[in-house]
């Protein structure tokens, strides 16, 4: 075993090497669980086995960092929630083993959160954990999850939800592993945003023996069992050389001849705001806004959301915000704005087409974007999900005006927009490339499906050929188009999408280093060389491999 | 019987963080406080699912009650949490 090496898709960038600590997959009350002969005895294990929750996850509150610590302090509320006990009690009375009943009583639970949708079913995950928990103590088993760290760790799981990837201890997690979870999966953005190493889709994953000595390159996707030292020096050396390379370049995105690719960042809420502003980003080029409306049953007012944008807006004086507007649909239902089940969400009415079909929704978010954006003086432009023609386009851009907002924009995720950008951006005053739904749709490859990761690949030259259609008929209009997908984040994806005329590269901050000292080592003609190596490839791999082999040394080195 | 009618600060609702914080001071006052809209069903303060599946929006109004001693003080001290922005807060 020693030194073998796998390959999975890396997703957040860097390298680490550390113990592999596996994550126990939640474990199942036993079908065959007897009905207790002592009713109230098995109760009582039942009350124990809640209360041993709330007090592990209170310790762990207390270890963990100000981020982390509100997460676990909420949980270990639900574990001691009086009505979840009661209703586990009742189980037991009908019969049911303790673990049985602890079950059952969240299934309950879980229902009637389910039904209230949005912002109630997110928060099932965390009900759910509860409810392994208290299970794996009844039955005296491991209890499920990542365990407390000791020392420097590689995180090793099937798949991780949301809220254990933002539980995780940054200053003992060096890298994160999953079997499962594809390119844009939670885990892959959290990792991103947390700056952790992460490999997904890396089968065998959780058959790797605890403890063992893994090196991860988040960048190239290899995982090396036991590697040798000079492995883990190289890897130290490359990161140690990469740090002191991304000190020297700051500010404003720049090709080395001074041509200008602005550098912006992705964020979808206030904390992602302050965290952004306090960085150097010429701005933001994603405002994800459906944050504002998923906790909400009703539809929020005027006043409540220009509350919200106001704060996000103070973070950026004198720096642009692009805002997307709402971008819900059948697969993120709104309580207030349901249209109905679909059989085919992604393909459904979403993103604009809900506005289309509720304009009202729309109407009160502009409105409340203007009130916000005359009051914080921020450069906010506006632009709409899913448009699919010219018309969709110049509608929305009516409405936009009409509200006082100076600028709208399209986002380009449907392949027909991209190949009708000529006629689509005559109507509008920019565009930004949705990567990651751009190949979704180009390849036919729901997002969602890890095991197609490697059609949603976005070096796949048939992406590539539909954002340089967008691109020319951008260019025709003499409009600036950029890309706020996953892809604007790989510094060397950067460069070809420079080289095909893109303006504006939107990524997680984190990223952003690395893009700019990409941009720094090559000139815009160089960047075009790139850009017609990658449309020229076969597929994904080769364009990247063409791409590495061509670019800058000095970059390739410690990248 | 003590009775208090207030409207929800954080800009959020009660959901999340400000549940939580809710919740817990709740807890504290070792008293059993109810939380409801006015005229429905009141909800165990005390209960973190049952204070989120109330789905309290900001500036909703809700009525605390509480029995026993130092009600009085214990429901003033829930007002001026609910009062206030705890999602804006850290």
């Amino acid at each position: 075993m020693s030194g073998e090496t796998f390959t999975g898709v890396g997703v957040s960038p860097g390298t680490a090497a550390g113990p592999v600590v596996q994550v126990a997959p939640p474990v199942r009350p036993p079908a065959d669980e007897p009905t207790p002969v002592d009713a109230a005895a098995a109760t009582d294990l039942v009350l124990e086995a809640f209360a041993s929750v709330a007090k592990d996850l209170d310790a762990r509150a207390e270890a963990a960092d100000e981020h982390a610590a509100p997460i676990l302090k909420a949980t270990a509320l639900i574990a001691r929630d009086k009505g979840l006990a009661k209703a586990a009690g009742r189980q037991v009375g009908k019969g049911k083993g303790p673990a049985t009943a602890i079950a059952a009583a969240v299934d309950e639970y879980a229902a009637q959160f389910e039904a209230l949708g949005g912002y109630f079913a997110e928060r099932v995950t965390d009900l759910r954990d509860v409810g392994h928990r208290a299970v794996a103590a009844v039955l005296g088993v491991p209890a499920p999850g990542v365990p407390s760290l000791t020392g420097p760790s590689v995180i090793v799981a099937e798949d991780l939800a949301p809220a254990e990837t933002a539980a995780l201890d940054r200053a003992k997690v060096v890298a994160i592993i999953t079997a499962a979870g594809g390119r844009t999966s939670h885990t892959a953005i959290l990792a991103a945003q947390m700056g952790i190493p992460a490999v997904v889709q890396l089968h065998g994953a959780t058959s790797i023996a605890e403890g063992t000595t893994v090196a991860v390159d988040g960048d190239s996707g290899e995982v090396t069992l036991e590697p040798d030292m000079e492995l883990i020096e190289a890897q130290r050396a490359r990161r140690e050389a990469l740090a002191a390379a991304l000190a020297e370049v700051t500010g404003n995105g720049l090709t080395r001849d001074g041509h200008p690719v602005n550098l912006l960042a992705n964020i979808g809420g206030v904390d992602d705001a302050v965290a952004a502003g306090a960085t150097d980003v010429e701005g933001v080029g994603l405002f994800r806004t459906e944050f504002v409306y998923l906790s909400a049953q009703t539809m929020p007012t005027v006043e409540e959301q220009a509350e919200v944008y106001r704060k996000v807006f103070e973070q950026f004086p004198g720096r642009r915000v692009v805002v997307r507007t709402l971008d819900a649909g059948a697969d993120k239902p709104l309580a207030f704005a349901n249209l109905g089940d679909e059989e085919n969400p992604a393909l459904g009415r979403r993103g604009l087409r809900l506005c289309e079909a509720k304009p009202e929704l729309l109407d009160s978010q502009l409105e409340a974007l203007a009130v916000a954006a005359k009051e914080t003086g921020a450069d906010v432009r506006v632009m709409a999900p899913m448009v699919a023609t010219a018309d969709e386009a110049a509608w929305f851009a009516e409405r936009v005006y009409a509200h006082g907002l100076p600028k709208a924009g399209v986002m380009v995720e449907v392949p027909a927009v991209a190949l009708r950008s000529k006629h689509v951006l005559a109507e509008v005053d920019f565009a930004s490339i949705g990567t990651n739904d751009l190949a979704q749709y180009t390849m036919a490859a729901d997002r969602m499906e890890g095991e197609l990761s490697h059609l949603l690949d976005p070096w796949q030259p048939a992406v590539l050929d539909v954002v340089a259609a967008a691109c020319d008929g951008a260019d025709h209009n003499g409009k600036p188009i950029g890309v706020c997908g996953e892809s604007a984040g790989d510094p060397y994806l950067a460069l070809v999408l420079a080289g095909l005329g893109v303006r504006s590269l939107s990524m997680a901050p984190s990223k952003v280093p690395a893009v700019r000292l990409a941009l720094s080592k090559h000139t815009i003609q160089q960047c075009r060389q790139l850009a017609h190596l990658a449309l020229e490839a076969r597929g994904a791999h080769e364009a990247r491999e063409a791409v590495r082999a061509a670019a800058n040394e000095e970059l390739t080195a410690i990248l | 019987m003590a009775q208090r009618t207030v409207a929800i600060g954080s800009s959020v609702g009660l959901h999340a963080r400000p549940a939580a914080l809710f919740v817990e001071a709740a807890q504290e006052t070792g008293l059993d406080v109810e939380i409801g809209r006015p005229g429905q069903d009141a909800v165990d303060a005390t209960s973190i699912l049952g204070v989120m599946a109330l789905g309290a929006k900001h500036g909703e109004e809700v009525v605390l009650t509480a029995d026993g001693d130092g009600a009085d003080a214990a429901l003033d001290s829930l007002v001026a949490l609910l009062e206030r922005d705890l999602d804006a807060e850290g």
